[in-house]
């Protein structure tokens, strides 16, 4: 008896349910499929820069970035330099993007006349879902050309002696929609260095990293340990604070760093400037980015 | 029997998964703001009249990266919101014979989900019936203000609030999976 009235009361329930399912009729139900689909994380930083280093993200195919950097005197230098803003130097670049995974760029600073160009590729993208994987890894290899007038005529230099390379690899994550974090292992090469003491490579550990404030700001840090500086202690390891401001059609880079020059050789293995001291300079990257070619 | 019922089911249903969306909230004629999305999940039932799309947010495809960029991170939120959903009901699917080839206005009422919002909307579309395929198109508009998508001042002079969006879907019966 007990069990017939548990069959009833099943059969009941199933009436029911299915009424309430005929009415609800999901029909989106028959479709979809639970099958998680791989997909790319994108959009860690806002620009292909954290503030002086590459990031882990390339321009999207199709587009050139437009960069003007500009960094200027040191705070410290008080009012009568208008806190450094009497000094400026400054490199313009154009970056493009030529296929998902793939970018490159040129530019040049006002700093000893030096050009550079690099190659960025992206071998691992970051993604979820079957065959993902956590982490993206972009890889730089660049090349810098100094073009100021040798300072000493009696010696013999070559044209080798401007050049100076230097190859990363960037592993990266965005942790979350706000915080990306990345470590960059860097070798630079000069042909040519100041002081027969100082290192013709340079070894280095770059850390940088954003977080975002809200959808359009964010704070970012860059940070570079070298391994092997040179021994008399005269240059140091360059580190950049700053925000990312994202307007319409531009990014902004307002920050504070104690790098000099704004390319990978020269903030590497010439910056003499110390926070501790106060020797840092105000500086701001803008970037602008165009459509070069439309999709469709 | 049950099996019987479900393809008896089957033979009402009209589906695609190739479905275009395809937006536009230009304000300024300097600046283009409009992108389409065509991978459309779309499912209708001739019995009940019941109509459901689906979309990926992400598979809007603008002319312009930079501003599919903004589009996902600042405006659409698609990493927290990756689904739009339309379920709605064609109020007049009695006037419709599916047997019969022609073209047929219809009346479409329903909830509209964008954002993490839900709103009502209705519109006026038409179906039109060829050699058993349907095919189903619609344009209305929704303000982004009832979405919670906000539009900074920076920019209210290019983005207009007002979204027109155009459908259109080419269904084919649905055998099962």
């Amino acid at each position: 008896m007990k069990s017939k009235k548990i069959s009833l009361l099943a059969i009941l329930c199933y009436v029911i349910s299915s009424a309430v399912s005929a009415q609800e009729n999901d029909l989106l139900q028959l479709f979809n499929d639970n099958k998680p689909k791989k997909e790319y994380i994108d959009y860690a930083f806002k620009s292909t820069r954290v503030i002086m280093s590459h990031s882990m993200e390339l321009l999207k195919p199709g587009t050139m970035d437009f960069r003007i950097l500009h960094r200027f005197g040191n705070i410290n230098g008080g009012g009568y330099e208008l806190f450094g803003l009497d000094h400026a130097t400054m490199r313009m670049g154009f970056d493009f993007g030529i296929s998902r995974n793939f970018m490159l760029g040129i530019g040049r600073s006002t700093n000893k006349k030096e050009f550079d160009g690099f190659l960025k590729y992206r071998l691992i993208h970051q993604s979820t879902g079957p065959h993902s994987f956590p982490l993206s890894l972009v890889v730089v290899a660049g090349s810098t050309l100094q073009t100021l007038k040798w300072n000493d005529p009696a010696k013999k230099y070559y044209f080798s002696d401007r050049l100076g390379c230097y190859y990363q690899a960037i592993i990266g994550r965005k942790f979350t929609d706000r915080i990306s974090l990345q470590v960059s292992p860097t070798i630079l090469h000069q042909n040519i260095v100041p002081a027969i003491s100082d290192p013709n490579d340079i070894y280095a550990l770059g850390i940088g990293g954003r977080f975002k404030l809200s959808k359009r700001i964010s704070l970012n840090f860059d940070y570079y340990y070298r391994f092997n500086p040179d021994k008399q202690g005269e240059t140091l390891n360059p580190l950049s604070i700053g925000f990312d401001i994202e307007t319409g059609g531009h990014v902004f880079q307002l920050h504070f760093t104690n790098a000099i020059g704004m390319n990978e050789r020269i903030f590497l293995s010439e910056t003499t400037n110390d926070w501790g001291h106060g020797d840092i300079q105000f500086g701001f990257n803008l970037s602008r980015t165009f459509q070069l070619k439309k999709k469709k | 029997m049950f099996a019987a019922g479900t393809f008896l089911r089957a033979q009402d249903k009209f589906y695609t998964k190739t479905g275009t969306i395809f937006f536009r909230c230009t304000k300024s004629p300097l600046e283009k703001i409009e992108a389409t999305n065509r991978s459309a999940t779309c499912v209708l039932d001739t019995k009940t009249g019941s109509l459901q799309f689906a979309i990926l947010v992400k598979g809007f495809e603008f002319e312009r990266a930079l501003m599919q960029e903004h589009f996902n991170e600042n405006y659409m939120e698609s990493g927290k919101f990756p689904r739009s959903e339309f379920k709605g009901q064609i109020l007049n699917n009695n006037e419709i014979n599916y047997t019969k080839d022609g073209v047929y206005n219809t009346t479409v009422k329903g909830r509209l989900q964008i954002h993490g919002e839900t709103k009502d909307v209705e519109t006026i579309g038409t179906l039109t019936l060829k050699d058993g395929k349907i095919s189903a198109s619609a344009g209305f508009s929704i303000l982004l203000s009832d979405y919670n998508i906000h539009i900074p001042s920076i920019v209210s002079d290019k983005i207009a609030n007002n979204v027109n969006i155009t459908i259109d879907c080419n269904l084919e019966l649905f055998k099962g999976q």
